[in-house]
């Protein structure tokens, strides 16, 4: 069979796609009610998931986190999937039944602590011969600092400072081995080539340590970095250190604007172009035909978003008690309330709509342009980038994305747990194949190897990588 | 699930991993495997041994340090094994290649999140279907502190009484809140919880959640966790004790406690101790297990374990010590030490291959024949969870209305 002519004709060589799949936690994506959705705690889950990502040479997995059940109206969240095993728990499991695909864990940077954060990741690198990844995010608020020993105290102007000098502490940490400590040798008698392996000193704002290391260098020299932010202070940051920004610019014209902005401050770290890769999470919906997806993808919506959802989503902008409205109704004539009081809580997305009255004036105004419900609104407006179709209309629609410089890949976000990858896999990922645009093998054993980035100050020259600008920014991913 | 009916095994034999083996020499022996420490394969290989043989459950020593010689500092040797991974996640990592056996990896109280240890405990055992715990264990070294920043660990005087030292007793005050929070995040969810009731859209029943709303001196903590109740109800908690304070921590908290008698007079007096403790803490009519530590040398002679005893002391430098008794000799004769010792009321026992390639192997293919033979132990894996094969029944919620 010969090659089929690439249909985008930008007149550069082909990107490689990355291609990544969440295995989705907590958020109203996942269709529980699904006779075939299966369970999201069981290892069993996570291990078709993990397999199926891995049949389909994806780059990695991604686990999300959460610290706290949300609440709403002081009670519990109880409409979307709730609970979620712990992160590096499940990623080292996932070690033992798949032998190339990445594991990266969102790990929350305030409530934990530099060394032990390094040690599980150094740890997890190791015992998944160099696969671990970490995606910093960090949060603030009291709310889920209730679980944790350091409580809410954290202002919240501190959180970016404290996210950074945690990620650059850790740095220290991880290159506190060069590589070329263990000698083990049962002849001479020396195990250590140096007393002295692991010795750091960080003297910060937040932290004041010191001591050895007790991990010695990990196959990939440390993790691979992932960033969630958005704001300049986060755009910053991913362009001077991260390796890849887990996006949230997921449509095409703002994808490829922020695309544009982030890889153009590259330049001024001295880094190139292939050295951050900017992955947006995406879901996706086929069918045999256009039509057919179209017609799955609108039932999919409906069952994302129930009434009750909706009005509980419309509560996030309003912030006071929906209930008596009819979902399928109109939007209420009522203000948002604009005080400080939360009626949300545990929800990252909440605090992008600072604005209420903004929010629901224009909310308003595309209801009335539409003749949408509320139910209808929240469909519309809280749909993440969405391929859906045939096989072959989303295998060009994701390559099309991509070679246009609207992002390097996607982070897949299936709809059903675990069996939601699977179609993809056998459907989408050979047609991308065909065209060259996704790799047929893995070519080496490392994420790093994967997403095409180099190990950072390998051992034996002894060279130290730079020192870095490091920092997060607040994005409890869902 | 675990079975409270399940008759089981009159003995049980937990071992300690510990990099290539307990003495500071075993990595110079053969088979020892040095290099391969921070392998995912080596451990695999050590814990598919153990479960070859039977054994209960295998522990997994951690710190948060490099390991020294010495007891509170770190020393300059680079004749031993230094770096270790984390145990919880070694334990994850075996969990998926292993069937039977118990996994229970070193927590460390002092330094650590309750809220992310219960879920990480509360997910190996989800992963591992059932056969999850945890050993907890204080650190009183300055210098581990020093990796923190957070507080300060006051020295220790190890010439005095540490159960009479103020720093002491409350790190193992705080070891015990620690423990109490962990138990209660685990039951902080009710076992059907989850309802995915599709006619009102509600994924979970919240009044199945429960708030655990803990204070106390060290640290307050609300839940509930975000990981369901794991299989097990509650895994296993363990704890190694030496003294009173220690032994009251496991008396209070622990389903499993390991210490350390040099003799059968020893043995009865630290189980009547730890008994009466039981008793004033209210759990008389509790299962508590009550586990021997020991080292073991074990060879087809008495006469060639004790001359690699000997050998390994003259590669380290110094007589091998140990908190525990050190034992060499035949697999025949630890058998004969075990029902001894089994004698004073003592549950089990979690030995400590000397080396790890060499000792591990003769426990599982030399002395559980042996204790086979006498009547003592398995013959085969008679549970599917740990509390099963320990003959300990999955525990009702607390939260659960009665």
């Amino acid at each position: 069979m010969t090659k089929p002519p690439h249909p985008t004709d930008t007149g550069k060589p082909l990107k490689r796609i990355h291609l990544a799949a969440h295995f989705p936690g907590v958020n109203n994506t996942t269709v529980w009610s699904d006779p075939e959705a299966g369970s999201h705690i069981e290892f069993a889950s996570f291990a078709h998931f993990a397999r199926t990502a891995e049949r389909a040479k994806f780059d990695f997995l991604f686990l999300a986190e959460g610290l706290r059940l949300r609440e709403q109206h002081g009670k519990i969240y109880d409409l979307d999937v709730v609970g979620r095993p712990d992160t590096f728990t499940v990623l080292a499991a996932l070690a033992a039944v798949t032998d190339r695909l990445g594991l990266t864990g969102t790990i929350n940077s305030t409530f934990n602590e530099p060394y032990e954060v390094a040690r599980q990741f150094a740890s997890l690198d190791h015992l998944s011969d160099g696969r671990a990844a970490w995606n910093v995010v960090t949060s603030w608020d009291a709310f889920t600092g209730e679980n944790f020993r350091r409580g809410g105290f954290l202002p919240q102007e501190e959180r970016y400072s404290r996210a950074k000098e945690f990620l650059a502490t850790a740095h220290d940490l991880f290159d506190s081995w060069h590589g070329d400590e263990i000698v083990a040798d049962p002849a001479t008698g020396t195990f250590l080539r140096d007393a002295k392996a692991g010795s750091f000193v960080h003297t910060g704002q937040h932290f004041d340590i010191h001591g050895q290391f007790d991990v010695p260098r990990s196959p990939q020299g440390r993790p691979v970095i992932f960033q969630a932010g958005d704001s300049e202070e986060g755009r910053e940051f991913a362009a001077s250190s991260a390796d890849a920004i887990f996006s949230r610019h997921a449509r095409l014209d703002a994808g490829k604007a922020f695309y544009a902005d982030v890889k153009s401050r590259l330049a001024k770290y001295g880094r190139r172009h292939d050295q951050l890769l900017i992955l947006p999470a995406a879901t996706f919906v086929l069918g045999d035909t256009d039509a057919e997806a179209e017609e799955r993808a609108r039932e999919v919506r409906r069952l994302q978003v129930s009434g009750a959802t909706a009005l509980r989503h419309l509560e996030f902008v309003w912030n006071r008690d929906l209930s008596s409205y009819d979902p399928e109704g109109p939007l209420p004539d009522i203000d948002p309330d604009t005080g400080d009081e939360h009626l949300v809580r545990g929800r990252a997305q909440v605090r992008e709509y600072h604005d209420r009255l903004a929010v629901a004036r224009e909310w308003r105004e595309l209801a009335a342009a539409h003749d949408w419900s509320i139910r209808d609104l929240v469909i519309h407006t809280g749909n993440r980038q969405s391929f859906v179709g045939s096989p072959a209309t989303v295998a060009r629609a994701i390559d099309a994305f991509v070679q246009t410089d609207a992002s390097d890949g996607f982070i897949l976000v299936p709809h059903l747990t675990p069996g939601g990858l699977d179609e993809f896999a056998d459907t989408v990922v050979p047609l991308l194949q065909e065209q060259g645009v996704f790799r047929t093998e893995y070519e080496g054993t490392t994420l790093r190897d994967h997403l095409g980035l180099t190990h950072p100050g390998h051992a034996h020259d002894g060279r130290r990588p730079e020192p870095e600008h490091a920092g997060a920014e607040q994005r409890v991913a869902s | 699930m675990s079975d409270a009916s399940t008759v089981s095994s009159p003995l049980h034999l937990a071992v300690a991993l510990d990099g290539t083996g307990w003495h500071p020499a075993s990595w110079r022996e053969p088979g020892s495997r040095p290099r391969e420490l921070f392998t995912a394969g080596y451990w695999a290989d050590q814990v598919a041994e153990a479960e070859r043989g039977l054994l209960d459950f295998v522990t997994f020593e951690d710190g948060l340090g490099l390991q020294s010689s010495l007891l509170l500092d770190p020393d300059d040797r680079t004749d031993q094994v230094r770096g270790r991974l984390d145990a919880v996640l070694i334990a994850s990592r075996v969990a998926p290649l292993t069937q039977h056996i118990g996994l229970v990896p070193t927590v460390i109280a002092t330094h650590t999140e309750p809220f992310h240890l219960s879920k990480a405990i509360a997910t190996l055992d989800h992963v591992s279907g059932g056969r999850a715990g945890l050993r907890v264990r204080i650190s009183a070294r300055p210098h581990e502190a020093d990796h923190f920043g957070r507080r300060r660990v006051p020295r220790v005087d190890l010439a005095e009484n540490l159960s009479a030292q103020p720093s002491v007793t409350d790190l193992f005050d705080e070891a015990a809140d620690y423990v109490e929070v962990v138990r209660r995040l685990w039951d902080s969810w009710e076992d059907d919880a989850e309802i995915r009731d599709v006619v009102t859209g509600r994924f979970v029943d919240r009044d199945k959640l429960h708030y655990i709303d803990f204070e106390g001196r060290f640290f307050r903590v609300k839940g509930p966790s975000i990981t369901p109740r794991p299989p097990q109800g509650q895994p296993l908690v363990t704890a190694l004790a030496h003294q009173n304070v220690p032994y009251r921590l496991v008396a209070r908290q622990a389903d499993v406690g390991y210490v350390t008698p040099h003799d059968t007079g020893q043995a009865r007096a630290i189980v009547a101790e730890i008994r009466a403790e039981q008793e004033a803490a209210g759990r008389a009519g509790e299962p508590l297990h009550v586990f021997g530590d020991l080292v073991v040398f074990l060879d087809e002679t008495r006469a060639a374990a004790e001359d690699r005893l000997a050998r390994l002391d003259d590669f380290a430098g110094a007589p091998y010590t140990s908190d525990a008794r050190v034992f060499a000799g035949t697999p025949a004769e630890l058998a004969d030490l075990l029902e001894e010792l089994g004698s004073t009321g003592l549950t089990g026992f979690r030995l400590r291959p000397a080396v790890t390639g060499h000792d591990l192997p003769a426990v599982g293919r030399r002395l559980v024949p042996e204790l086979q033979r006498r009547g003592l132990f398995r013959r085969a894996y008679e549970a599917d969870t740990l509390r099963g094969l320990l003959g300990l029944a999955r525990p009702a919620n607390r939260y659960a209305a009665a």
